[in-house]
């Protein structure tokens, strides 16, 4: 049993992870229908950016990690508005090269910049504290982790439900032409949705890096493929469906190595197993509306 | 079908010019390092085109071209090794006793490589090619990367994370050059034929192409075996070129790479592809100096990853600048 906790709690952490950065997903493709492939380098750029916001300036961890947060969301608007802005009316095939583009882009750059070998992250103590309830023992950042994912998910859901520019969001993803003939300002309210986006991956990649203290250039490539995954398992551009999506995900990763330790060498493979096999049972997703083909 | 159309004077005029480089480059003194550059060119060739069938041509988007071509590589190089080989290089765990003294020449060995990737990317089309266009991109890649983890824990197949050694190695611009210029003739052939055109009216618009008959699904499957097919055959031409096989060589910037020729030759464009794989692929291992140390007065030490910055750049520059110097409208 108390095993089967420890899994638990060690799943909820890593699947709250994948949810903050699966929404970033879900938003962008319900909006634009793109994959945005940049978003796990986005992810990847926070946790640097709070390394070295941290160990070049004296501030505290917190003043850090927000300062890092909001400088990964100026460069989430700053990606939008260089490689997919200046594309919008292009065949869909063209932004998603663009993408990939970008991404490659951003790896790259992150490889000349900060060094291709891993970077130790000096995780801050009173996140690093472990704590035995039990016979269970976890990190404080492993009960951090889900409490923030859960404070951000409110705002969001208050966000995109209560203001005008959710409202707005909203319209855009159920019909983007129409929109635009309302007098919504298209350019802004994609602004907006990256900004949002990008914040959460940075949260993410923050958080991230304080369970697993290690940063590499290509930290973000697996997490941000599988978050895309779980986007997909919840039914893409619904919220909802990413947040469970991601818990889906990281517990199912948690549980099948805690459970069947011979099979950890194909961790990275579950994902995209049970990717196909949604695909094949139920191709919208758990929670997505079935979209007619318009003529 | 118009013969007029495959035998235009563009692509006679491509074919006489590109067999007369084939047989020319012969005489040529080169030393290995561009004998290197040349073969891979028609590698890439082969490869490129491959994905302008899938990606230019049919209007969908793959990323999973490095893990057929994965399969390819490894069948080959496990088809051509030598028994005696097979018993020095499996060194974790020996091979199984089927496979080894499962040999065949060359030629077979790459058409069985390239049939083993077909049936694979066969079986990934058809759950997914029934949905929406955009899951194929993450799932050929999921299915890419399936392939690779199942390549690092079947020692018993592929000898792990060690990889291959001691294949037979084939040093014959013949060889990489006539299988690209099948490939140029085949693509010529199907495009022109009223199942090429039909791949195009699916690109164009699916809908109006399925109003007129056309079975959209069916073509977008058999457009992905073929491509799959040319990958195994080109992955394969890849492991006798350098000898050896590993998981490492196959990552996705191998597909960016090849979409990169792509883009840059212009999806759906035979011949532009063709001088793509050239510029391209030259371009890359020529840069190679930029990974290089330099001396630049304040960096003294190598910059590497210079080179793929400079070429994603290179990348996303063309493909936003030719919007704008196209100004094509179109929300598809």
């Amino acid at each position: 049993m108390a095993f089967f906790i420890q899994n638990l709690v060690n799943g909820i952490s890593l699947g709250s992870l994948y949810a903050l950065l699966a929404i970033g997903y879900t938003m962008v493709y319900g909006i634009l229908r793109l994959i945005n492939f940049a978003h796990g380098d986005i992810f990847m750029l926070g946790a640097y950016l709070s390394f070295y916001v941290m160990t070049l300036t004296s501030l505290p961890w917190w003043l850090a990690f927000l300062i890092a947060t909001i400088l990964t969301g100026i460069l989430g608007i700053v990606l939008e508005r260089t490689a997919y802005a200046p594309l919008r009316q292009e065949a869909r095939i063209n932004v998603l090269i663009s993408a990939i583009g970008a991404s490659f882009l951003l790896e790259n750059l992150a490889i000349l910049v900060f060094g291709g070998r891993p970077q130790p992250f000096p995780v801050p103590e009173v996140l690093d504290r472990s704590i035995k309830v039990g016979q269970v023992s976890f990190n404080i950042i492993q009960v951090v982790i889900p409490i923030v994912t859960a404070v951000l998910l409110l705002v969001l859901h208050f966000v995109v439900n209560k203001t005008k520019t959710g409202m707005a969001m909203r319209a855009l993803a159920t019909d983007y032409e129409a929109s635009d003939l309302m007098g919504i300002n298209i350019n802004l309210i994609i602004s907006v949705t990256f900004l949002i986006g990008s914040l959460l991956a940075a949260v993410g990649g923050i958080l991230y890096a304080c369970r697993y203290p290690q940063l590499l250039p290509l930290m973000g490539m697996m997490p941000g493929i599988k978050c895309f995954i779980a986007a997909v398992i919840g039914g893409i551009g619904n919220m909802t469906g990413a947040v469970v999506g991601g818990m889906i995900l990281g517990m199912a990763e948690i549980m099948i190595v805690g459970f069947l330790p011979s099979l950890n060498d194909y961790r990275d493979g579950f994902a995209f197993i049970i990717l196909i096999l949604i695909l094949i049972i139920k191709p919208t997703g758990l929670f997505g509306s079935t979209a007619k083909e318009k003529v | 079908m118009r013969r007029s159309q495959v035998f235009s004077r563009k692509n006679i005029l491509g074919l006489l010019i590109f067999t007369a480089i084939l047989v020319l480059i012969n005489f040529l003194p080169l030393d290995n390092y561009y004998r290197k550059i040349i073969n891979l060119s028609y590698i890439y060739i082969t490869l490129a085109l491959s994905l302008n069938l899938i990606n230019g041509y049919t209007g969908l988007f793959s990323l999973g071209h490095y893990g057929f071509m994965a399969i390819g590589a490894y069948t080959t190089a496990i088809l051509t090794m030598p028994p005696e080989a097979k018993d020095a290089y499996y060194n974790i765990e020996p091979i199984y006793e089927w496979l080894k003294n499962f040999n065949m020449p060359l030629i077979p060995a790459l058409i069985v490589s390239g049939i083993l990737a077909a049936i694979l990317g066969f079986l990934i089309a058809l759950p997914v090619l029934r949905l929406n266009d955009d899951y194929l991109a993450i799932a050929s890649m999921g299915f890419a990367e399936i392939i690779l983890v199942l390549i690092r824990t079947q020692f018993r197949i592929t000898n792990g994370a060690l990889g291959l050694k001691g294949i037979p190695r084939v040093d014959s611009y013949y060889l990489y050059g006539g299988v690209a210029l099948v490939m140029i003739i085949f693509m010529l052939l199907l495009t022109n034929s009223t199942k090429g055109k039909s791949l195009v009216a699916i690109r164009e618009d699916e809908i109006a192409a399925r109003s007129v008959g056309i079975n959209a699904y069916l073509y977008k499957v058999i457009s992905f075996t073929i491509g799959s097919f040319w990958a195994g055959v080109g992955g394969g031409l890849m492991a006798v070129m350098v000898g050896t096989v590993n998981q490492m060589q196959f990552t996705f910037q191998l597909t960016f790479n090849i979409l990169l020729i792509v883009v840059l030759g212009g999806m759906g464009k035979i011949w532009g592809t063709v001088v793509a794989a050239v510029i391209v692929t030259s371009a890359l291992e020529l840069m190679r100096f930029l990974d290089e140390p330099m001396n630049f007065g304040i960096f003294q030490d190598g910059l590497p990853g210079l080179r793929m910055v400079v070429f994603s750049l290179l990348l996303m520059i063309v493909v936003i600048g030719r919007t704008k110097l196209k100004g094509r409208k179109s929300r598809a």
